[in-house]
């Protein structure tokens, strides 16, 4: 019974750290579309994110300005999707692919350019400054529940950040100003919304927290930079926001479950039992996502109410009907 | 002026063929002899592709101006494979390496095309008269890792991320547990699968999982150092693999059964430019030198160095790792007392020998 329990303890703690970096990116991504912007340039800007923010932090030896340098970069790349979506009202998901293809190449680059000479410049297999796991006394030895307590700084802000995501987009005026712009940019901008800017806001905002997202990973998830490091996490953050139905709170039970699998399983092969071909459990984020697909398709036939962001995808002007 | 645009593509495309064309016809002069790499993964993995990069940098430190070599980096095994293979030899490469098995079909496609280009394959088993394979028999390294894993455990447990359920990861995991056990028959080796070469979180967190499970040696089949990083964030030690990895986590890396090609490809190179290489099944070991035991770690005590220096001669004068008795994990016999299993055996292995933990998931 113990070891059940240590056992539990264990994947918990695994689970709630693995899918940390899964939570900033799903905040972040959720807010770019409620504001009608799709990004699928997440990925891409993970990396650029994870290799900028350890490069910071190695030579700085401050893992903050290390966060601050991911976030600039993750705002700069939304940034650039904005104003060709936006601005440019280029197609989205053209725009949002070229932005993976882009980050995840300049991310390889500067992880063969940026190291010491002692290395070649290159990154990788260098050793900086992290985030520890903090263990807060007394409370991180309770069974199960003290998993929540041996997390480290970036976990632990996750605890604040989700509620207030969630109380900002549904319980402010300024989080109905964007679902509003999300749902319906004409009635927004009737009610004098700004679209442009707002939507230029949040793009941004999202962006730096799916470059903070990055940064979990080379910081504290697996300190360093090594090339590819989100392996296709980007690609879970999209998948993890449908399947939320555009819900920061709600994210959070799907990051855990997805960021969990791969923590469970192991642990399941560690202890002798048998094991699931990975290929099925590779491809379960997507599949669960196509179910609340088809689930949600069918919940909004019946009940008349709507769960993405009625504009997702579709860019704005005045004269459009 | 749609019209016009096509026109400017058509002239383009015809200027780029003829372009093409020239180049081709302008190599057959003298010139350096091309040799182009296809890699899996980036040379920064500081593994396995970091060692036939090295392998690489050595042919350019050896033959100067006479050889020129480029490489192609993670590189998708399939189609993709063969239309980057296809490229290199067009574009007039005198000889091409491929070095991960999935890229065993696409060579031997391209090369059927290709008569005059000479291509090497590592790690797989299909040869033409311009195509050879070669590969390393790094489970004898394996095997001295095991020694040294098995000594030096306190729990007689120790941990083994592993790659892909194929012949070559499940001999690399039996040779290593099979030193363990002969330093050690108390101990075992608990195997995870990852599914993959390389993704440094997910090893890492097979890693983890099995320091949670309680092992406190942990060794890998992956391309990178993650699994190592991991053991020595929770204070426990480990073997690397592919390259000497010791050198870039530290010293809880007690040794690493390692690739050297430098020689290799050397030799194989030059007998291509004096026009005496002949298709080849290469395999070699410890006596060649292609595959060795890094150095030690400060960590590994002075009788287990002997230990594992006795086992290396005895390997060199005659490699009796798959010889009798040697039970199967089920505990049927798996080599019969006095016999021993012959290459073709060691490349089809598909069970485990006693010992080890973990299933082999169906293919």
């Amino acid at each position: 019974m113990i070891d059940t329990l240590a056992l539990l303890t264990s994947i918990l703690t695994i689970t709630l750290r693995a899918g940390a970096s899964l939570i900033y990116g799903a905040i972040g991504e959720t807010y770019t579309e409620r504001s009608g912007i799709l990004n699928l340039g997440v990925e891409g800007m993970m990396l650029m994110g994870a290799v900028t923010a350890f490069a910071t932090a190695y030579y700085s030896g401050s893992v903050w300005l290390g966060l601050l340098v991911a976030m600039g970069v993750g705002a700069t790349l939304a940034a650039l999707h904005a104003f060709l979506t936006v601005t440019m009202r280029a197609n989205q998901v053209v725009s949002g692919l070229s932005i993976t293809l882009f980050g995840t190449g300049l991310a390889s680059f500067l992880g063969e350019r940026l190291g010491p000479a002692s290395n070649n410049f290159n990154l990788v297999g260098m050793v900086g400054p992290r985030f520890s796991p903090i263990e807060i006394p007394g409370l991180s030895e309770i069974p199960v529940l003290g998993a929540f307590f041996k997390q480290d700084l970036l976990t632990y802000a996750l605890f604040l950040l989700v509620p207030l995501a969630w109380a900002y987009l549904y319980k402010t005026r300024n989080g109905l100003n964007l679902r509003a712009v999300g749902e319906s940019p004409q009635t927004a901008d009737a009610m004098g919304i700004d679209v442009i800017r707002t939507r230029y806001r949040y793009t941004i905002v999202g962006g730096m927290l799916v470059g903070l997202g990055g940064a979990h990973l080379s910081l504290a998830y697996a300190p360093g930079w090594s090339e590819n490091i989100t392996g296709g996490r980007g690609w879970i953050v999209i998948a993890l926001v449908i399947f939320a139905m555009w819900n920061p709170a709600r994210a959070v039970l799907g990051a855990v479950l997805f960021g969990g699998i791969n923590a469970v399983q192991f642990r399941l092969q560690a202890g002798g039992a048998t094991t699931i071909p990975s290929a099925y459990l590779n491809m379960l984020p997507y599949l669960v996502t196509i179910a609340v697909l088809i689930a949600m398709t069918w919940w909004e036939a019946l009940s008349h109410r709507i769960g993405a962001p009625a504009a997702l995808g579709t860019p704005y002007t005045r004269e459009d009907k | 002026m749609k019209k016009r645009v096509l026109a400017v593509v058509a002239l383009a495309l015809v200027m780029s063929m003829a372009l093409t064309a020239c180049g081709t016809g302008a190599k057959e002069s003298e010139g350096p002899f091309k040799v182009a790499l296809v890699y899996i993964g980036p040379p920064g993995d500081l593994g396995w592709t970091y060692e036939h990069d090295r392998g690489r940098k050595a042919v350019e430190a050896e033959f100067g101006d006479d050889v020129e070599t480029t490489y192609i980096e993670s590189v998708e095994e399939g189609p993709d494979a063969a239309r980057v293979i296809r490229q290199y030899a067009q574009e007039g490469y005198d000889m091409i390496f491929a070095t991960s098995f999935g890229y065993m079909d696409p060579m031997f496609e391209v090369a059927e095309e290709f008569p005059d280009v000479i291509f090497e394959h590592c790690s797989g088993y299909k040869t033409l008269d311009n195509m050879g394979t070669y590969f390393g028999r790094i489970y004898q390294p394996r095997y001295l890792a095991g020694l040294v894993a098995g000594s030096m455990t306190e729990v007689n447990n120790i941990g083994y991320v592993a790659a892909f359920p194929i012949p070559e990861v499940i001999r690399g995991i039996n040779a290593f547990t099979l030193g363990v056990r002969d330093a050690n028959p108390e101990a075992t080796v608990t195997v995870v699968w990852t599914n993959t070469w390389y993704d440094p979180v997910k090893e890492r967190e097979a890693a983890i999982a099995l320091l949670d499970a309680g092992v406190d040696i942990v060794t890998q089949h992956q391309d990178t150092t993650e699994p190592q990083k991991a053991a020595q964030e929770r204070g426990a030690l480990s073997i690397g693999y592919d390259s000497d990895m010791r050198a870039f986590v530290g010293d809880t890396v007690l040794t690493s059964p390692m690739w050297n090609w430098e020689t290799y490809y050397i030799d194989t190179i030059r007998q291509a430019m004096d026009g005496k290489w002949e298709t080849h099944q290469y395999w070699g070991g410890l006596s060649d030198g292609v595959v060795k035991l890094a150095e030690f770690s400060p960590k590994v005590p002075q009788d287990v160095r002997d230990l594992v220096a006795d086992a290396q001669k005895a390997i060199i004068d005659d490699d009796d790792i798959f010889c009798g008795p040697i039970n199967a994990q089920d505990g049927s016999v798996l080599v019969a007392e006095g016999a021993c299993m012959d290459d073709a055996g060691k490349l089809s292995m598909m069970v485990f020998v006693e010992g080890v933990v973990g299933t082999i998931p169906a293919q």
